[in-house]
């Protein structure tokens, strides 16, 4: 398993769900006190142990970066964002669990990032659509964080849950539904705490298995044509 | 019984525009958001709804459709319900929705939302005191007092929004304005803006560093006991305290410097964006229109100032114009309030967006009046009184100058500056 130099995670999603209270809270380990606009991307950093106590360890800086805006935003600032989304190892999703829309804006956001990522070893055949398969055979690690859990009344909490339920399966990544405001919720021993490190796990030390080029037109259109002869 | 059907038609007419209200609202506006209070969308529908309705009132007036008792009577029951609403209604729900965005006052949310009213009011009242509505024959709370006021906020805003208008939608659709903006001058910029955000995260990698290992030296200085070790750590920490606090700063600086970075970028590909787009047929036909249009509101600044040096009233009427100006510059004003509306503000912005346009409609209809021929305007003195419609003009005249000429002058600066900023790079 190789082991990357830098590691960058990229984390997306609309305008006011959370991203810099949440950044805030992962990489200073303390609530961040005056929210407020980001312009352009704000970057920090967290110090995350790998292995710890065993001879392996190693100790990962991972870069999260907060790229601001919304996507309705002109595209002078589209393209303008797109310099951010070079050389991606891991991507976190975050949603508003108190707004629908939000959780299906990230279907798109997800599409914006990975389709311009220029680095040749993942390949996204991507003809504007959602397709559940590229998610699949994504060598991206994603990981799905729903904000403002606190804000859900109790009778709404299962139905929320689902929803996000269905979306993560849509995604194949973990999911962690938390308050940005209250870091109860990522303290250490919590099944949050322990999915987190397991996405930095992930994303520090990526597997060489899908570095092959898949083209998934190709593919399909040769499993078209093996079951019509099989047909015949 | 015209009566009657000349009501259903009224009624389906304002039916149809609650619906365009509505379907604005969700398609345009909240597009990125949940409506969670549907209050807002409401209000927002009801606005639109009669203000539309006042504009085909006046169409019916010249054209002389429905009967004119009928119409006499939807004008006032028009112009009540549109007051009604901008003075009442929409005011209090922006102090309630105002309110209960600021954690503080969560309480008593209803109490303060109507001290937000009064104090609204207050000012409404007062705003009448400088200009010349008050006329001795009507009293307090009559209507004319109220369309006098709502009329000259609306005026106002128009005249600005005219003005501004004016002189920005040339500058936009013309070319000759447009700096000359090449593919590498774009690369090189991003290419400054990553190496900044690298900086930064170096820096800050050493903050998380320096910081972990002060950290675990905490943790063995509290093993070393007797006095030599307590002023070892107190000098140790010291320092490198220093030295984060000196960092922190330069990351700082460095943040500020990598969103000044990213707004120019963006500024870069936006007129790249517009010189492609000033190629194409499209861009050529609002090219050749932005010239004709320079033209004119040329003529219209200098018509505006004959107004007011020779004290006279205009007899060709502001409003149609205005009206156009701003209707192009209202698609300006929507990415505005796009860009500075957020979950918890959208609700406001939407009801100050009813606020300002219901107040805009109103004025329009004022304003109107003049530029109608003799026969038509009975009706509207009729209903809107004996307001004192030569001094409307005269203020549009004023404002409309203000605001056109001070906005040369903002984008004079604005458009000096940009060439300074590209040289210093």
């Amino acid at each position: 398993m190789a082991s990357l130099d830098r590691v960058k995670v990229l984390v997306l999603g609309d305008s006011g769900v959370g991203k810099s209270s949440l950044v805030h809270l992962l990489c200073q380990n303390q609530v961040l006190g005056n929210p407020s606009w980001t312009v352009g991307c704000s970057v920090d950093v967290r110090v995350q142990d790998y292995k710890e106590g065993t001879p392996e360890e190693k100790t990962y800086y991972i870069e999260l970066w907060d790229v601001g805006g919304s996507l309705g935003s002109a595209s002078s600032i589209k393209s303008t964002r797109a310099v951010f989304y070079n050389s991606v190892n891991g991507i976190m999703l975050v949603h508003d669990l108190t707004n629908k829309k939000s959780s299906q804006n990230l279907y798109r956001w997800s599409l914006e990032a990975l389709s311009k990522d220029s680095s040749p070893t993942r390949v996204i055949v991507s003809n504007g659509d959602y397709d559940r398969e590229q998610f699949a055979e994504n060598s991206v690690p994603l990981l799905l964080i729903g904000t403002k859990f606190d804000q859900i009344a109790e009778t709404k909490r299962t139905e929320v849950l689902t929803r996000t339920a269905f979306l993560s399966e849509d995604f194949n990544a973990e999911e962690i539904n938390l308050d940005c405001t209250n870091p109860r919720y990522l303290a250490a021993g919590t099944s949050n705490a322990v999915k987190l490190s397991r996405f930095f796990d992930k994303v520090s030390n990526p597997q060489p298995g899908y570095r092959y080029r898949i083209l998934w037109h190709d593919l399909r259109i040769l499993d078209h044509v093996m079951s019509f002869f099989v047909f015949l | 019984m015209s009566f009657l059907v000349d009501s259903i038609i009224m009624f389906t007419s304002q039916v149809l525009f609650f619906g365009f209200g509505w379907l604005f609202f969700m398609r345009q506006l909240f597009k990125d958001y949940e409506v969670r209070q549907y209050i807002v969308q409401v209000v927002f529908s009801i606005t639109f709804a009669f203000s539309c309705t006042m504009f085909e009132l006046i169409i019916f007036e010249i054209l002389g459709a429905l009967s004119s008792n009928s119409r006499y009577f939807h004008w006032k029951l028009n112009l009540y319900v549109i007051l009604l609403v901008l003075i009442f209604v929409v005011p209090f729900y922006i102090g309630y929705f105002v309110v209960s965005n600021i954690r503080l006052l969560q309480r008593q949310k209803l109490l303060f939302a109507c001290m937000v009213w009064f104090t609204f009011m207050y000012f409404f009242w007062k705003l009448g005191d400088p200009f010349p509505i008050l006329s001795p024959k009507h009293g307090i709370l009559s209507i004319e007092q109220l369309i006098s006021r709502v009329g000259v906020i609306g005026v106002t805003l128009m005249a600005l929004l005219s003005g501004f208008g004016a002189v920005n939608c040339p500058y936009t659709y013309m070319s000759y304005f447009l700096r000359n903006v090449t593919d590498s001058d774009i690369l090189a910029l991003e290419r400054r803006l990553l190496q900044t955000m690298d900086m930064i995260v170096s820096k800050k990698k050493r903050i998380a560093m320096t910081r972990r290992q002060m950290y675990q030296r905490g943790e063995d200085q509290n093993k070393q006991t007797g006095l030599w070790g307590m002023i070892k750590s107190v000098t140790s920490t010291q320092t490198g305290s220093e030295n984060l606090s000196l960092i922190q700063q330069e990351v700082d600086a460095l943040e500020e410097l990598s969103r000044q970075l990213f707004l120019e970028t963006v500024e870069l590909q936006a007129t790249k964006e517009r010189i492609e787009y000033s190629k194409t047929f499209q861009g050529k036909y609002f090219n050749f229109l932005g010239y004709f249009f320079s033209i004119y509101c040329v003529w219209k600044i200098f018509m505006a100032t004959i107004n007011i040096v020779f004290d006279r009233v205009g007899k060709t009427d502001p409003v149609t114009r205005g009206i156009e100006i701003t209707v192009n510059y209202l698609g300006i004003q929507f990415d505005f309030f796009y860009a500075i509306s957020s979950n918890k503000s959208s609700n406001v912005i939407v009801l100050v967006l009813a606020q300002i346009m219901g107040m805009y409609f109103v004025s329009s209809v004022l304003l109107m009046r003049m530029s109608m021929p003799l026969e038509y305007r009975s009706i509207v003195t009729e209903v809107l009184g004996e307001l004192q419609f030569n001094f409307y003009h005269r203020w549009f005249d004023v404002i409309f100058l203000v605001s056109a000429l001070s906005s040369i002058l903002f984008l004079y600066l604005a458009h000096k500056q940009a060439p300074e900023k590209q040289m210093a790079l």
